[in-house]
């Protein structure tokens, strides 16, 4: 396990780096620069945490070490160990401590250290991050962000890959956010952050160490003094195209921009939605899109059976069928449980795949 | 039970601090036939501090036979009494100052009353009005906890917070015998004692869990015995005694004020009725043993050692009685009254604010009784 951890935490540009207290100021200085996704998040909580002193960073190895993912990096020795810091292993606990800490004026924000080590917290998440404020009838808010790098395509064995997102876009009370571009990393951290109900922040592993153009400074000042849109309950146009439109998010985002680049190259225009958002859904940005194209196909990394997927497609389904072409159609992994390193690329929609259905999509031309 | 200074003290190179072990049998300070027993550690309460204590005993009986009572005729859905464990639900209230905080399980409808929360907010669940009824912030009591042990983790949580704003909180949270098996139980104990936060761990073991006997949850010398495997201090308590209660619990709560980190206290008490009043305990315990336990009820003892400080004489029982019966009566009368909710609730408290799925499904449902409300 220590193996995968370590191979799929080091960074591209270099391996797990000393702690950086001023890195987050330095970046505001700085114009637009290549960013990774995981530098993204990290100067999000450093930020977050610059703003606002009841915003706390806990969980396993979280602390000196910056997180198996070194999301954290840098955290504890620019804010101290009462701010960021390590707990015991035991991921109940960590939950439902930082239920009580929500409870009493904090903002706590805890790693899930994998998808698959999430669910000894899944009570704790189930029955009270997701209820406690209905029970109360709003008395009692859970200001908090469970953080989980999520999904595969790493090359990770068993128990570090799984797509557990379903699980939480079923539980009523949860914000399920999945981010594919580093800047929504960053906006979408820091809203999660100031976000008054609970948040569930998936973060695609494999996009990790990807990277993108961004001022990290503008971004921060552009969400502290309002003008950044929100992304919460909001998806985005992420290609526009008039033929098809592909719905996906989180990890397989890149993975629909492939297929859409490609279909170009053959002469077929796709649109991709970019979710982001997985609860609240943006029903009117998808179905506004799949009324102009007039087909569909969601993409994503995970059983398709009774997943965010399946509802997808039952959504647009229900409220475009009059400008549907073709039935909705689907490319997610199997129904299997997740595979081996080496049998990962079969499970994973590809981009072959996706053309495929894309083609299947009732065409009368023949094209 | 000596409280060590910081988490780390506990553990020395020479071996183990058994200072942390409970004593060998339960602390008792008053025994049931009324005689008080003094003890090194422990000092005897006030005994104006024990007669309030026994006034709050006649109210949380009377509360209990009155929630039973109120299932029989429908008026609520279930009762999960403490019978019998009324000292326990009264020492938990009365050892905490208005900055404490209380978290409470289903059984511990008294201790919340106690603190003074309004009987009718808190029979809000039972009733079926709501899964909560009172505001948790005006007077730092948690909503009552069904998931058991989940509640102990949110209050390390709310303890945690408080110690790294500075502040002079101490929080105390219940628990049943049972509910020392689950996870979260072993979790929220270590964690308090890792993080050294001001949490008193409070186990009723009145003996069962549902039809479980405590024998089969766990062969540990005590319950309280677990606390040294945390590095905390436990102590064993008699659980219907209320002087000792209120002593044992009162150092705790101290000590914990004091920086002195958690504690673990096991309250030996017993069920005397049924698990609640959907359960048949005829099925799994013999009425014998139920009975062995009527010596040993809180209130008679107190009664006989007071009425022998001559505090306590039939003038002021018929004033206690007639305390208790105006409770009793607030929530009959509270509680034959019907209560409209309105559905339009159910859709308001999912998200601070309504998402455009929620609102289509409110309006759905507000559709629906409109056209209900013209057919009718
Ligand atoms: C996690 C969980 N499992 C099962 C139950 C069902 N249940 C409710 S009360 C109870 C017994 C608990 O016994 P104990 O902790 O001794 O408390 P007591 O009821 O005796 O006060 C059980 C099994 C539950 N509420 N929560
Ligand atoms: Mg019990």
């Amino acid at each position: 396990m220590t193996q995968i951890s370590e191979r799929a935490a080091a960074p591209v540009e270099a391996p797990a780096r000393p702690a950086d207290p001023s890195a987050a100021e330095s970046t505001a200085r700085s114009a637009a620069t290549a960013v990774t996704f995981a530098k993204a998040l990290n100067t999000a909580l450093a930020d977050a945490m610059a703003a606002d002193s009841s915003v706390l960073m806990f969980g396993e190895d979280v602390g000196p070490l910056g997180g198996v993912f070194r999301i954290t990096d840098g955290l504890t020795a620019r804010f101290g160990p009462g701010r960021c810091f390590d707990t015991p292993l035991a991921e109940a606990g960590i939950m439902g401590m930082a239920v009580g800490m929500a409870m009493n004026g904090m903002r706590p924000v805890v790693e899930m250290q994998f998808d698959a080590f999430a669910y000894p917290a899944f009570e704790q998440v189930v029955s009270h991050v997701a209820k406690l404020p209905n029970r109360t009838k709003g008395r009692v808010l859970l200001p908090m962000v469970i953080r989980i790098p999520y999904a595969g395509g790493i090359g990770g064995v068993e128990h570090h890959c799984d797509s557990s997102e379903s699980y939480y876009a079923h539980t009523p009370g949860l914000t399920v956010l999945a981010p594919a571009t580093v800047r929504d990393a960053y906006l979408m951290l820091r809203e999660a952050i100031a976000s008054p109900d609970p948040v569930v922040f998936l973060e695609p592993k494999k996009l990790y160490w990807s990277k993108e153009v961004v001022d990290l400074g503008e971004l921060r000042r552009a969400f502290e003094d309002g003008s950044a849109p929100r992304t919460i309950g909001s998806a985005v146009v992420a290609r526009s195209g008039t033929d098809a439109t592909l719905i996906a998010y989180g990890p397989s985002v890149p993975t629909a921009m492939a297929a859409a680049a490609a279909a170009a190259e053959e002469g077929r225009s796709l649109e991709v939605i970019d979710v982001r958002s997985l609860v609240p859904f943006d029903d009117e940005t998808v179905c506004a899109s799949v009324r102009r194209t007039g087909r569909a196909v969601v993409i994503a990394e995970t059983p398709g059976f009774a997943s965010v997927a399946a509802e997808i497609v039952a959504r647009v389904q229900e409220r475009c069928f009059h400008s549907l072409a073709a039935p909705v159609r689907r490319v997610t992994g199997f129904d299997i449980p997740y595979p081996a390193p080496k049998l990962e690329h079969h499970f994973l929609p590809s981009v072959d795949r996706i053309l495929d259905t894309v083609d299947e999509l009732q065409w009368e031309d023949g094209q | 039970m000596t409280i060590p200074t910081n988490s780390d003290s506990t553990r020395t190179e020479g071996g183990v601090d058994t200072q942390l072990l409970p004593s060998p049998v339960p602390v008792q300070l008053i025994d049931h036939h009324g005689e008080a027993h003094p003890d090194a550690r422990y000092a005897l309460p006030d005994p104006q501090a024990l007669l309030a204590g026994y006034a709050r005993l006649i109210s949380g009986r009377r509360i209990n036979d009155q929630a039973n009572a109120l299932v029989r005729q429908g008026r609520l859905a279930v009762y999960p009494s403490s019978h019998g464990q009324e000292a326990c639900q009264v020492s938990a209230a009365l050892v905490l100052q208005s900055q404490d905080w209380l978290f409470p399980t289903y059984r511990d409808t008294v201790a919340v009353i106690t603190r003074g929360v309004d009987p009718l907010e808190v029979f809000t669940l039972l009733r079926g009005d709501w899964h909560s009824g009172y505001d948790p912030y005006e007077l730092h009591v948690a909503p009552q906890a069904t998931p058991l042990a989940t509640q102990l983790l949110h209050a390390v949580g709310v303890a945690h917070a408080a110690k790294l704003r500075g502040e002079d909180t101490v929080v105390l949270a219940l628990c049943g015998d049972g509910a020392t098996s689950e996870g979260d139980f072993h979790e929220a104990l270590n964690f308090a004692a890792v993080f050294h936060v001001p949490v008193v761990f409070f186990v009723q073991n009145n003996e069962y869990a549902i039809s479980v006997p405590l024998k089969n949850q766990s062969v540990a010398p005590s319950l309280a015995h677990k606390a040294i495997g945390y590095g905390m201090p436990g102590e064993r308590v008699d659980g219907n005694d209320l002087a000792a209660l209120l002593s044992v619990l009162g150092a705790a709560v101290d000590s914990a004020r004091s920086g002195g980190g958690p504690a673990l206290i096991e309250a030996h008490t017993y069920r005397m009725q049924a698990h609640t009043n959907a359960d048949d305990a005829t099925r799994y315990r013999a009425a014998e043993d139920v009975d062995k336990w009527i010596p040993k009820d809180p209130i008679s003892r107190l009664r006989t050692y007071l009425r022998g400080l001559s505090l306590l004489d039939d003038a002021v029982e018929e004033q206690f009685a007639a305390e208790a019966e105006a409770v009793a009566a607030a929530i009959r009368v509270g509680l034959n009254a019907d209560v409209e909710v309105d559905p339009q609730e159910l859709f308001a408290h999912v998200y601070t604010q309504k998402t455009a799925q929620l609102r289509e499904q409110a309006d759905l449902l507000r559709d629906e009784l409109s056209r209900e409300a013209v057919q009718s």
